[in-house]
């Protein structure tokens, strides 16, 4: 006889499948955020679930910020190639060159903080009312308040004090005019079940991921990629270590750790020893304990 | 880890804002290793600018700023552990402002409620508004942590009191499972690890109870109910005339060949297939979300529910529900709302106030009959057009509604239907 109930990965799978189905549902113009990270990996498998034997009916989009990881582009292309989905792309150069965002300034300057701009500009002008992303309850304390479907004012701004109560299954997507959603397939899971996920589904995902030797610079207590946007200060070295990144985004700020981690059990197997947080490797949450609820309210993903 | 079995376990925690309530969930997150480095090291800091002795367990579920500043929980958070046995998910509701708002959504998908009291002062008024908010939200399991044993010398009289209290008041309330056990949230006894300092409670730490509970029978597996999302239709190579229902099971189990009947229309067919990214399927049961096919070509959209022949919801236009009004906007009299029942949507009126609840007393009257913000009230419902539903008490998934004010697009009402 079968068993009649679900384990926790196929739970969390059914649960995001039904959030996904429910976007294609409730909105008009919905994307997928993709980054290239293993959560907007991840999402955009269950999405191929979701619709399946369809293709995914609805675009990805991703938020350029001129600072990436080769790699990332290169599996980005590759992807959406194979899938057969559209691809939209909001550039942060194209926002400095118009004179929408102005570059920071100085040893610690990132494009983190423009993204925002970009972000809000390609959803306006791709009339987007619903943007999926990747984001998790676990990863950060302002996120643990986040709702499943997520609204966001004409501005693109979030008023955590003021979210619409989730109740059961039941998710409420209706906006005004101006107003669009994010919506946060998974956010009950956490970075272990997303690896496990991965391992069990055999999804692919960037190299980057796994234990490399790369040439890096200590920086802020984690190990940042030498690239070309790098700009040394006097007492730092460019080293070369077998390192691996447990997060993926702006190369300048992205922080990797010593690894020897070069499959997916290893890597599983490391994660659930990890005594940090995956976000700890990340200099733009560093900036303050509220860093990150600051930038969600003003749009960020 | 075997994945394999592992299941997930939903749990919601009430208590009143002195009761322990963040201690004893930072405890959970600290005795079973949940809690990383860079966590426990900024909340070290921030226990030492404090001035607290050792660390405050309270901070890893402090989360926005307001509530970092105030030292008060605002909003449900939600919280991660992973044991070898379960994963598990909590709903971290506030003690305070707005509670009943907080806890019922809070409780609306959980497995378990956790109800603080504390062992020094027994059952109080907001004990009593907790366990009534679990009824009739009906959480199937609830566990009584009698906390702050350490304060009443670990004596077993003050955990006996709070037991004989509680099933005094409760007995009326419809509760399938409740437990009791006394703790030590900011010591640690009888959370994760057994106490030391009470031979006398032969029971399971908490974390053990957590961990081996039955649940999988919390979800009906009886009536086979499937609310259609939207319909799938490939139009490529292979799939030219597929049509697929999406959709995630929402009770009971479906097998191929079952003869089913579409609601509201009544049309008549079979399970074709039952659809996955995985391959095919033989049968499907809650909460797994699949896609299914018929025989016969009929008209279906979102909204429609697929059900068995011979096991039908219920269909009517009017109905009885627990109402619980979750906005600072009071319900304006025969206003109409946008009622969002599983995949079905329309307009609805609340027809008749028939009695409001008084959270503090748990009596009805019937003298009021405006719905402000927090009030629990029964009401008649009116929908345009007919609902198929199930009695919340039988289904969590089919006997749940929710209201939207279309002036300011809020929820503004959850509702079960009796």
């Amino acid at each position: 006889m079968s068993k009649y109930y679900l384990n926790y990965l196929d739970e969390l799978e059914a649960e995001a499948i039904y959030v996904l189905r429910e976007v294609w549902a409730q909105f008009q113009k919905p994307v997928i955020l993709f980054s290239g990270g293993k959560d907007s990996i991840v999402v955009t498998h269950l999405a191929q679930k979701a619709f399946y034997p369809s293709k995914i009916p609805f675009p990805l989009m991703h938020v350029d910020t001129g600072h990436n990881f080769p790699e990332t582009i290169k599996f980005r292309d590759d992807l959406i190639n194979s899938l057969g989905v559209e691809l939209l792309v909001g550039s942060v150069q194209d926002s400095i060159d118009q004179g929408r965002v102005a570059e920071e300034r100085g040893k610690h300057a990132t494009r983190n903080a423009l993204q925002i701009t970009t972000l809000l500009d390609a959803i306006e002008n791709n009339k987007i009312d619903c943007a999926i992303g990747g984001g998790r309850r676990d990863e950060e304390k302002a996120r643990a308040k986040e709702r499943f479907f997520s609204h966001r004012d004409e501005f693109g701004q979030w008023d955590p004090k003021n979210q619409r109560p989730e109740l059961w299954n039941i998710f409420n997507g209706k906006y005004f005019e101006g107003e669009h959603f994010r919506v946060f397939p998974i956010s009950n899971w956490t970075e272990m079940d997303v690896w496990n996920y991965i391992k069990r589904e055999k999804i692919e995902i960037p190299s980057l991921y796994y234990a490399h030797i790369r040439e890096v610079v200590w920086r802020s207590n984690s190990w940042i990629p030498y690239s070309e946007f790098t700009v040394l200060e006097e007492n730092e070295a460019v080293l070369s270590k077998k390192i691996r990144f447990r997060t993926l985004g702006d190369i300048t700020i992205t922080g990797g750790i010593e690894s020897e981690a070069d499959t997916l059990e290893k890597i599983v197997d490391e994660v659930s020893a990890m005594r940090n947080t995956e976000r700890g490797n990340r200099s733009d949450d560093k900036r303050s304990e509220s860093a990150m609820e600051d930038r969600k309210r003003q749009g960020y993903f | 880890m075997k994945i394999d079995n592992n299941q997930l376990l939903r749990f919601t925690t009430a208590g009143s804002v002195d009761d322990g309530k963040s201690t004893l969930i930072g405890r959970l997150l600290y005795d079973s290793k949940s809690i990383f480095e860079d966590q426990l090291i900024s909340i070290e800091n921030t226990s030492k600018r404090r001035g607290h002795e050792g660390i405050d367990l309270a901070l890893f579920t402090d989360g926005l700023r307001d509530e970092r500043e105030q030292g008060i929980t605002i909003d449900v958070a939600y919280r991660y552990f992973t044991t070898p046995k379960r994963k598990f998910i909590i709903a971290d509701t506030p003690g305070h402002v707005q509670y009943t708002r907080n806890m019922v959504t809070g409780a609306s998908t959980a497995n378990v409620a956790i109800i603080l009291v504390d062992a020094r002062h027994g059952v109080i008024e907001q004990t009593k508004r907790h366990a009534f908010i679990a009824s009739l939200l009906q959480i199937p399991h609830i566990i009584v942590c009698v906390n702050k044993m350490d304060l009443v010398d670990f004596t077993e009289d003050a955990y006996n009191n709070v037991i004989s209290q509680f099933e005094e008041f409760s007995s009326k309330f419809l509760i399938k499972d409740i437990r009791f056990i006394p703790i030590s949230a900011l010591l640690g006894d009888n959370v994760v690890n057994r106490s030391e300092n009470m031979d006398w409670y032969q029971g399971a730490p908490l974390l053990h109870t957590l961990e081996t509970m039955h649940i999988s029978s919390d979800l009906n597996k009886v009536d086979a109910r499937f609310p259609v999302q939207t319909v799938l239709r490939p139009q490529r190579e292979g799939f030219l005339d597929y049509r697929g229902y999406a959709g995630r099971v929402a009770s009971g189990i479906f097998r191929l060949g079952d003869e089913i009947t579409v609601m509201p229309s009544g049309f008549t067919s079979k399970i074709k297939s039952i659809d996955t990214f995985d391959g095919e399927l033989e049968e499907a049961h809650a909460p797994m979300s699949i896609a299914i096919t018929l025989e016969d070509d009929i008209d279906i959209g979102r909204g429609d529910m697929i059900v068995r022949s011979n096991n039908k919801p219920e269909t009517s236009q009017d109905m009885e529900v627990m109402l619980c009004w979750l906005h600072n906007n009071p319900a304006r009299p025969r206003a109409k709302y946008t009622i969002m029942h599983t995949s079905n949507e329309q307009k609805a009126m609340i027809k008749e106030v028939l009695y409001k609840i008084d959270i503090n007393t748990l009596k009805s009257k019937t003298d009021d009959d405006s719905l402000n913000m927090n009030d629990i009230c029964k009401v008649t419902l009116r929908t345009t057009k007919p609902l198929m539903y199930d009695c919340y008490r039988e289904n969590r998934t089919t006997g749940s509604i929710i209201l939207i004010d279309d002036s300011t697009n809020e929820t503004v009402a959850a509702g079960m239907i009796l």
